[in-house]
């Protein structure tokens, strides 16, 4: 089948919208940027097929029976996958670290293999239904791991840490950059199988569903046009007329997922834009950061790392806030100062988060007035940082004390705005 | 295109030439000034009066076009730096700055010889407030005679005979007596009648170079290539025989760009294709002249209008000419009438005209902040540009001569997306046919 593809290379991380020619999204892919895009929107461009082929599946199977539970299934699946991917990849770097060791040294080669053995038992654990991941990146999820079983082991047998965790760093760019592809095939059926065979609450003969998901697997997908936005697009191999700037995608994306939308609000890793569109999803005027970066994503992700927390933590803990502790600095360097100067005096991280939060908000809110404010229509707030539930608390507040009732749209996926505006460029190319 | 095409390919303007000529003999003038015994006024380029300064033997030396020039050959962040050093903040303007540092180094002109000691310190223009403070500094720094003429701002956007007459009235009471002090010389009026003669021809010309890109494709861009053909108009050449030849080769060269249906020449060689053409407002940037010229060039954008090349003097929008038969009231009015002067309404008039008059698909503002003179209500005029004409702006932010707030990445993101921009709007607001 025809296949369009959107894909957005982030300063931090790069997405791909897979859509077919009627304009239904098949597949989102994500993947951190790393330093080489190009490895990145590979890697996105096959995480949005692996969804893809999910969503085909469940579309054929939608049509044989009508199953209770599909979104269960799906997900349990999906989640089945990636624990194959994930001890695959596992094994990668093991192998891939144990290649780095100088001869002789067999005990460091024990304790390595140790760390690895442990890091094994412990992976089904990380695709449970109720594990919380704090990042669906192996990177994130095998580094930190590393890192805890390493010290423990290197402790107990005496060996040298650092060591193993230069192992570790000298490997895990290769690693990541040559992510499991082979066998997606069988790992969706194996995947299947031990699904349906072990949880009896899935009313499907399993027969039937290997059908369905033979079909769904058996379709080509053809990648009839690419078309590549954000920052790193003009590192791609890509000819001209496949770039779309990324307010232009954003803007179109934005009016896809909510077609009222007349002004967007996307708060990504480096960049705040403020961007207004027409009725047809049509920019209309933007504004942006242009000096500076204070108040973006990444000042999110420097504050979370000063307080030793997980990027994810930082919104949830906000939210516990009961107190308004003023923060002044957006400055990503500032902040850092006057975050320890607040701790110093006694006052709460959840009061100070709470603080930070606000002064990201209070910054994007000077660029909207700049691009002409919150006027008419929706108001949709995409990027990264729409999925932090404290900067939408304070968003909330601060459209509603300055512009009044605005309906606000935050989508769950909307940190694929930018890719799906690509990725609708990319069929209108062809189909118009 | 070759290297060596494009080098050709400079070599054969020879308007480019002979501008190149006129500026170095000017800063040898200069350099040599204390040899020669010529004297040597300082002045700024929006009210400038170099017709006046003719009629006294006196040179004219422009810090902002030093400044430029430091800035151009990269030598501004430098002396910046070295005036943060000395206290002067963040936010004041970078010519300033440039020109601050500069000194503290010994004031060394482009051909590599000391700047003289100015004579004179010639506030000819207060619309920019920062002029001011400026000549403070310097008189400071030099201890020298200081004239001012305050020019008071088209608040209610006209010039009323009480303005002109308050103007002429400084002129003959306060500027020429102090001129003659200075330089010895006794004022000929019949003098300034001849140089005003002489601006008056350069700037019919000039002004035709301006319009001529109301052509398609047009032969010129109007703020990248303008910043260079204002350059003798604006400065220590307007009543000189050689602005008026200046012009009339320039005018020639693109006569023949016209017949030959040529687009404007980059340093890249000429322009192939014309895709937007754009209404600039605001200076350039001058650390990155050519970097940030390049993302225009590079994506087949023109600009065929700006009110950068207003900023020494008005010619085109109200017909404006220097008049030999009403000499001190016409330099009233030159002064009056520079863009700066201008209220807000007014400048939205003339982008307003010029987007219409030149057919532009688009207006795009390069906002200065440490510019307040330029950059005060320009998101404003954005927002009314955009009402009236229901083309798409957009705005970008990058620094006069401070390399530190000049960034590429950012710059080319935003301008890229805004042309994107014009090509969607121009497919009459049907996605499709955009995509």
């Amino acid at each position: 089948m025809k296949c369009y593809i959107g894909i957005d290379l982030g300063s931090t991380t790069t997405k791909a919208v897979l859509m077919d020619d009627k304009a239904d999204i098949l597949g989102r892919g994500i993947t951190n940027s790393r330093s080489n895009y190009e490895t990145a929107a590979a890697v996105a461009k096959q995480e949005a097929r692996l969804g893809a082929r999910l969503t085909l599946f469940r579309r054929g199977l939608t049509e044989l029976t009508e199953l209770e539970g599909i979104d269960v299934l799906m997900a349990d699946l999906e989640r089945s996958i990636r624990c194959e991917q994930f001890t695959e990849q596992l094994q990668d770097l093991h192998d891939t670290c144990a290649s780095h060791i100088s001869d002789g040294a067999d005990d460091i080669k024990e304790a390595l293999d140790e760390v690895f053995v442990l890091l094994a038992e412990e992976s089904p654990a990380l695709f449970t239904r109720e594990a919380k991941r704090k990042s669906d990146f192996f990177r994130d999820i095998a580094g930190s791991r590393v890192m805890k079983l390493g010290e423990q082991v290197a402790k107990k047998r005496g060996v040298s840490f650092d060591t193993l965790l230069n192992l570790y760093d000298k490997s895990i760019i290769d690693v990541e950059n040559r992510p499991p592809e082979g066998g997606l095939s069988e790992k969706f059926r194996a995947g299947l199988h031990r699904l349906l065979e072990g949880s009896p609450e899935f009313e499907i003969d399993e027969e039937l569903a290997q059908i369905a998901l033979s079909k769904a697997l058996d379709v080509e997908l053809e990648e009839t046009y690419v078309v590549g936005t954000g920052y790193g697009r003009v590192t791609l191999p890509f000819p001209k007329e496949h770039i779309r700037s990324e307010i232009l995608c954003h803007g179109l994306g934005a009016h896809l997922m909510y077609p009222h939308t007349r002004t967007v609000l996307d708060i990504g890793g480096q960049d705040t834009k403020a961007i207004q569109v027409d009725a047809e999803g049509i920019v209309e005027n933007f504004q942006m950061n242009d000096r500076c970066a204070a108040g973006c994503g990444r000042y999110l992700g420097y504050i979370a790392d000063e307080m030793n927390m997980g990027l994810h933590e930082l919104g949830p803990m906000a939210m516990k806030s009961t107190k308004n502790v003023r923060i002044n600095s957006t400055c990503t360097v500032f902040a850092g100062a006057e975050l320890r100067d607040r701790l110093a005096l006694g006052e709460k991280r959840e009061d100070i988060l709470a603080g930070l939060h606000r002064a990201i908000i209070l910054r994007a809110m000077s660029i909207i007035s700049r691009s002409g404010g919150i006027s008419e229509g929706e108001f949709t707030f995409t990027g990264g940082v729409a999925n932090n539930g404290a900067a939408v608390k304070e968003l909330k507040k601060l459209v509603n004390e300055n512009y009044g009732e605005v309906t606000i749209n935050i989508d769950p996926t909307s940190i694929y705005t930018g890719a799906l505006g690509a990725a609708e460029f990319a069929r209108r190319a062809v189909i118009h | 295109m070759s290297p060596a095409d494009i080098n050709e390919d400079v070599i054969k303007e020879s308007s480019m030439l002979k501008q190149k000529e006129m500026i170095s003999a000017n800063y040898e003038k200069l350099t040599s000034a204390p040899e020669t015994g010529q004297k040597v006024a300082s002045t700024y380029v929006p009210g400038n009066l170099n017709e006046l300064i003719m009629c006294f033997d006196m040179l004219n030396n422009l810090p902002e076009i030093n400044a430029i020039q430091n800035g151009m050959r990269k030598q501004s962040g430098a002396m910046i730096q070295d005036a943060e050093k000395m206290g002067h903040s963040e936010d004041v303007c970078t010519y300033v700055k440039a020109d601050i540092g500069n000194m503290a180094k010994g004031a060394i002109a482009p051909n590599g010889k000391p700047m003289p000691v100015p004579d004179l310190l010639m506030l000819s223009y207060t619309g920019c407030f920062t002029f001011l403070k400026w000549f403070e500094l310097l008189r400071d720094q030099y201890g020298c005679r200081t004239a001012m003429l305050h020019v008071p701002y088209e608040g209610d956007g006209v010039i009323t005979a009480n303005m002109r007459d308050y103007v002429v009235k400084q002129l003959k009471e306060e500027v020429i007596p102090t001129f003659e002090e200075v330089s010895g010389v006794k004022f000929d009026i019949d003098r300034l009648r001849e140089n005003l003669k002489n601006s008056a021809k350069a700037e019919e010309d000039f002004v035709w170079v301006l319009e001529s890109a109301k052509n398609k494709p047009s032969p010129i861009d109007a703020y990248f290539g303008g910043v260079y053909y204002v350059g003798p108009i604006f400065t220590a050449f307007r009543g000189t025989t050689d602005a008026i030849d200046y012009y009339k080769i320039l005018r020639g060269e693109i006569e023949q760009r016209i017949a030959s249906g040529q687009g404007p020449i980059t340093p890249e060689g000429e322009m192939k294709e014309e895709k937007y053409r754009l209404v600039v407002e605001g200076p350039p940037n001058w650390t990155s002249f050519r970097e940030f010229w390049k993302m225009f060039y590079d994506e087949g954008a023109v600009v065929v209008s700006s009110t950068y090349t207003k900023v020494g003097g008005v010619y085109d929008y109200d017909g404006f000419r220097h008049d030999p038969d009403n000499p001190l009231e016409s330099l009233a009015d030159y002064c009056l009438g520079c863009y700066t002067n201008r209220n807000l309404p007014m400048r939205v008039d003339m982008i307003e005209k010029a987007m219409e008059e030149y057919q532009a698909d688009g207006f795009l503002i390069n906002s200065i902040k440490s510019c307040n003179s330029f950059s005060a209500g320009q998101l404003m005029m954005m927002r009314e540009v955009e009402n009236r004409t229901g083309k798409p702006a957009a705005f970008i932010e990058t620094d006069l001569v401070d390399p530190r707030y000049f960034s590429p990445a950012n710059v080319k993101n935003r301008l890229e997306s805004y042309f994107q921009m014009i090509d969607q709007k121009r497919a009459g607001g049907s996605p499709s046919r955009a995509a």
